[in-house]
């Protein structure tokens, strides 16, 4: 009877004292918890994509809660939705966010693209791209090795005949996939309205252009005179449109010889 | 002074407690994905050995007077829990981005086979080693022998495992069973140390 007394005592005396010494420990040492910070990061998606310029989520949070920050409209994710609630939470104002989309600028698919080699290493974008700039003669176009589709927290990328594709639909625009691009083929645009983009970022003169890819931009400026609102602009051989000064209309798409200029249809 | 070469020799190389007594192996292919968060989990381990020998040798003791060494698991793992809880309380206050890096691992170390396993062979060791005449002195120097021989593995794998991720692995090994055949071949070369500690004439 006394063993197992001494026994059930012992055992009992170290649990308590364990107890109790974890008991004072977490009050000495505890962390002050912020609550209007945990109470945003709630709120917030949850990403971490660090599109507002904060080490994460939780990051964004923080400085809004402590008054390091008062825009509300730094969550690209989020949007205006976001922005209104922490407004709301936190009495500041609310920011409109425009909805934005990635798109990737390069339509440079198997069939269309010509290749200088056939590539059978480790299958990244960045590693390709440090092999003579990668599988196609094109150096600028799309791997199709898929570092961005990897990366999307969102799913919203898919690989399709070697190019890589955004889910307008699933686009949060954190950003993430134009980070990680290696030939930076990755734009974020306004997703508000209809934009004509176009997709093909090769600054090689046209005559090379049109050796390596037959959805290549040539430079040709046939676009920039189509367009009456002067969205359009060449630069080192390769036009570009302005999505705040597109009006829509569908002109440049029509013009464009090597039909590399698509009319971005986002559903609102 | 020699017998404590030879338990740092047995604790780090050939008895290492990770490839060549299997213990811990949770957080052994759980955290070596990173040199850094390897290296953080690794310190916790070695901190938790020493201060969980520190504890139990003399509670040993105590449990040894009174005839109630059957409690030895028990208590031990109990002993174990609070001190992990502790180191997790202090991490948390102190040294957050550790705290954040190690994750659940941390609360983990409470089941790890690896700290209960260098307490219990601690105690073993009194009376394997008592020609030697093993004591709280040694009995430290082998737990610190074991952590830091956890440390090496979870490094030298951590090195291994990031070679691992762009290796081109057939399709039906990816994950996690290269990572095993890759553990059981490191394990297999620290077989490589076996009898350097008798070798050396250090026991």
């Amino acid at each position: 009877m006394n063993a197992i007394l001494i026994a059930v005592a012992t055992v009992a005396g170290i649990g308590i004292l364990a107890g109790l010494l974890l008991a004072i420990l977490s009050k000495v040492m505890a962390v002050p918890v912020d609550e209007t910070a945990q109470a945003i990061e709630e709120i917030l998606p949850g990403a971490n994509c660090g599109s507002c310029g904060f080490s994460g989520c939780s990051g964004y949070a923080a400085a809004l809660s402590s008054g390091k920050t008062t825009e509300t409209g730094l969550c690209n994710p989020g949007g205006s939705e976001v922005s209104a609630k922490i407004a709301e939470l936190m009495g500041l104002a609310a920011a409109d966010v425009t909805p934005m989309t990635a798109v990737v600028l390069c339509n440079g698919t198997e069939d269309v693209a010509e290749r200088k080699m056939v590539y059978e290493g480790v299958a990244s974008c960045k590693m390709a791209a440090q092999l003579f700039g990668g599988e196609k003669s094109c150096i600028y176009g799309c791997l199709g090795l898929g570092d961005c589709v990897s990366r999307c927290p969102y799913h919203a990328i898919k690989l399709c005949g070697g190019v890589a594709v955004v889910d307008y639909e699933l686009c949060r625009a954190c950003g993430m996939c134009v980070a990680t691009c290696p030939k930076k083929l990755i734009e974020l645009i306004p997703k508000n309205k209809v934009s004509a983009a176009v997709l093909c970022k090769n600054r090689d003169k046209g005559v090379l252009t049109m050796k390596e890819c037959k959805v290549g931009c040539i430079g040709c400026m046939k676009c920039v005179k189509t367009c009456e609102y002067g969205a359009v602009t060449v630069e080192s051989n390769v036009a570009h449109v302005d999505p705040d000064k597109c009006a829509a209309c569908g002109k440049c798409a029509d013009s464009c010889p090597k039909h590399v200029i698509e009319m971005l249809q986002f559903k609102a | 002074m020699k017998f404590m070469i030879a338990l740092l020799v047995m604790g780090i190389l050939t008895q290492n407690f990770t490839l060549a007594k299997f213990l811990g192996i949770c957080p052994f292919l759980g955290v070596s994905k990173k040199l850094n968060t390897a290296v953080g989990m690794s310190l916790a381990v070695i901190f938790v050995m020493l201060l969980a020998t520190a504890v139990t040798y003399p509670l040993n003791m105590f449990l040894e007077a009174h005839d109630l060494v059957y409690l030895q698991t028990i208590v031990f793992i109990l002993v174990i829990a609070a001190l992990v809880q502790m180191v997790e309380i202090v991490l948390k206050k102190y040294v957050k981005s550790l705290y954040n890096a190690l994750g659940i691992y941390l609360p983990l170390i409470t089941t790890n086979c690896a700290v209960l396993g260098v307490v219990i062979l601690n105690i073993d060791n009194i009376s394997a080693y008592s020609a030697y005449g093993f004591g709280f002195g040694h009995a430290m120097v082998s737990s610190f022998a074991a952590g830091a021989g956890f440390m090496l593995a979870m490094v030298l794998f951590a090195g291994v495992r990031s070679r691992l991720e762009t290796a081109d692995v057939p399709k039906s090994l990816e994950g996690l069973p290269i990572t095993l055949i890759a553990a059981a071949i490191v394990s297999m070369s620290f077989l490589g140390f076996t009898g350097i500690v008798e070798g050396m004439g250090l026991l």
